[in-house]
């Protein structure tokens, strides 16, 4: 045991000291989401109205647990562009003849994308007061298991992504070509009542709708649409644990090329 | 000279052959090496000769396409955890992180192996200050010259102790200085009882070595001490510049026999006692011979006795 997370650890450490180290990161993942949310918030705040939203609640409020997401998905998947960089720069190479088992090398490096994620997201998550919603202490655990979740499942998603390529265009053209729709059709901006069915599938579909119902939950907006809890647990844990699982299968190839 | 004992051999290989997806030649091709324990052995070839995938697979980060090679008597395949453990790896592009320091970087790396609190701190210590980047251990390693760095990088792959230590074009990149200071520090190694294994495509360079091992195309072509290398070329070798160096080679061998070839528009012949032969040569040919010199076998030659081609041009004949 000691074996494998000691040099994950170790890893984790870098990750982190490396994105505190770079402050563009720390601001860039943090201020695009907020912007948007202060802007697309006020801006629909007065006008939007559908009928899933939930009860009592203007924009701005039903917006912020989709702002978190996003926050994570902006921060947990941006650190893993470290990935390429490091195979770019070198460091990874390093890695892989160490006496490392790839397990280590996977999750040092989604942990640390999503410790990153986990915390940035919960510098927003304080903020809520400000936007007028309710932090109570018994949704409490249920805010920051789905924050954790929802984090890890997405940096591990972001190493599945990162791992094959070597650029990190490639990576920003995956990014809006792929994650940003699976954002978008997640509840996040609007809920799913009233869309067309091919939408509803999708959004039903896609694993990040849970995440997000489940921080709405846990901000305890209760919409008529959203999915029970304990499936939203289920679906992030089980999100989590396939990324996790094909990176390492995905990093444990021996290399020919 | 016998065959070493198994238990002497830091490196054997047998046959081992790779080919990257896609690519229509062998990288390397049925390649015999036998690195003895404690001596510098050099990979000498061209860009393209097969050296660097020879060095990822003796490095564990590159799975060969056929045959066997075994490092400090693991297969390569088999145990890469202990087999890794064991050596010290310097790639060509530099893998220190950038936005870490000096010391930052060493502690990782350390910890990767193993290594941790007061042990890691002593060997950190030791590693600054055999190598002289004691003042620069809190300095970030983007900041550092490519001598500093390639330093920075010689102290973490000996950080762990590795009983051999494997480095791809440790020159690459560096001033005269910083080269003749690497080459001071892999002697000390040596003496220190480490087994040095370089790739090289640097003649000056690969002189250093206690043997080397010529590659060209993925496969051996000579292989030995540099002495033993330069006097498998009997006697000395003349090259001749002239306008039509093929019609003028045919010349010469019909006169004097031997067997002179044309090698990137130059006359090549290796002669015993060239002194005497370049009278007569001159005599023949007066109008022909725009140049002509004698020189003493260079590891250059050797690579163009056996190849016959020049080390520059691999695709050139």
């Amino acid at each position: 045991m000691r074996e494998i997370l000691s040099p994950a650890l170790c890893l984790l450490e870098r990750e982190i000291l490396r994105f505190y180290r770079d402050r563009s990161r720390l601001i860039g993942a943090l201020a695009p989401p907020v912007v948007f949310w202060f802007l697309i918030g006020s801006g629909l705040s007065g006008s939007f109205y559908a009928p899933g939203l939930p009860y009592g609640s203007n924009y701005l409020q039903f917006f912020f647990p989709g702002t978190i997401v996003l926050i994570v998905l902006f921060t947990s998947i941006f650190s893993m562009i470290s990935v390429i960089e490091d195979r770019r720069e070198g460091f990874l190479q390093g890695v892989l003849v160490a006496p490392v088992p790839r397990l280590s090398l996977v999750l040092g490096k989604i942990l640390g994308g999503a410790s990153l994620g986990f915390l940035q997201g919960l510098t927003f998550l304080i903020l809520a007061p400000a936007a007028g919603l309710r932090l109570s202490l018994w949704a409490l655990p249920l805010l920051l298991i789905s924050l954790f979740l929802v984090a890890l499942g997405l940096a591990g998603l972001g190493f599945l992504l990162a791992w094959r390529l070597d650029s990190t265009q490639g990576f920003h053209a995956v990014m809006n070509l792929f994650l940003i729709p699976m954002w978008l059709l997640s509840g996040a901006l609007f809920p799913a009542v009233g869309v067309p069915l091919w939408l509803k599938v999708v959004m039903i579909l896609n694993p990040i709708t849970y995440s997000v119902a489940s921080l709405q939950r846990g901000l305890l907006l209760h919409g008529a649409s959203m999915p029970d809890p304990l499936l939203c647990l289920g679906v992030m844990t089980a999100f989590a644990a396939l990324t996790l699982f094909l990176s390492v299968r995905e990093a444990s190839r021996p290399s020919s090329r | 000279m016998g065959r070493p004992e198994l238990s002497e051999l830091a490196v054997e290989t047998k046959a081992l052959s790779h080919r990257y997806a896609g690519s229509a030649r062998a990288a390397l091709d049925g390649l015999d090496l036998q690195v003895r324990r404690g001596e510098i052995f050099g990979l000498l070839g061209p860009n393209g000769g097969g050296k660097t995938t020879a060095f990822r697979i003796l490095a564990s980060s590159l799975a060969p396409s056929g045959g066997s090679a075994s490092v400090l008597g693991i297969d390569v395949l088999g145990r890469p955890a202990e087999l890794r453990r064991r050596i010290g790896v310097v790639f060509q592009n530099p893998g220190l992180d950038r936005k870490l320091t000096v010391q930052e970087n060493l502690r990782y790396h350390g910890r990767l192996y193993g290594l941790a609190g007061s042990e890691l701190q002593e060997r950190i210590a030791q590693s600054l200050h055999r190598l002289r980047l004691g003042d620069r251990a809190r300095e970030l390693t983007e900041t550092l010259s490519g001598g500093l760095r390639r330093r920075v990088e010689l102290a973490k792959g000996l950080l762990h102790r590795p009983e051999l230590l494997l480095l791809d074009e440790p020159s690459t990149g560096l001033d005269p200085g910083a080269r003749k200071d690497l080459w001071a520090h892999l002697k000390e190694l040596k003496e220190g009882g480490i087994t040095v294994l370089l790739t090289t495509h640097l003649m000056e360079e690969a002189e250093n070595c206690d043997r080397l091992a010529i590659l060209d195309r993925g496969r051996l072509v000579a292989s030995g001490t540099p002495e033993e290398l330069k006097s498998s070329i009997g006697g000395e070798v003349v090259s001749i510049r002239t306008a039509e160096p093929a019609r003028l080679c045919e010349e010469i061998r019909a006169k004097f026999g031997g067997d002179p070839a044309v090698v990137d528009d130059t006359i090549r012949i290796e002669r015993r006692e060239a002194h005497s032969f370049i009278p007569p040569l001159f005599e023949s040919f007066p109008r022909q011979i725009d140049s002509i010199t004698v020189g003493r076998p260079t590891l250059e030659d050797v690579f163009i006795h056996h190849t016959r081609h020049r080390f520059w041009n691999g695709d050139g004949a």
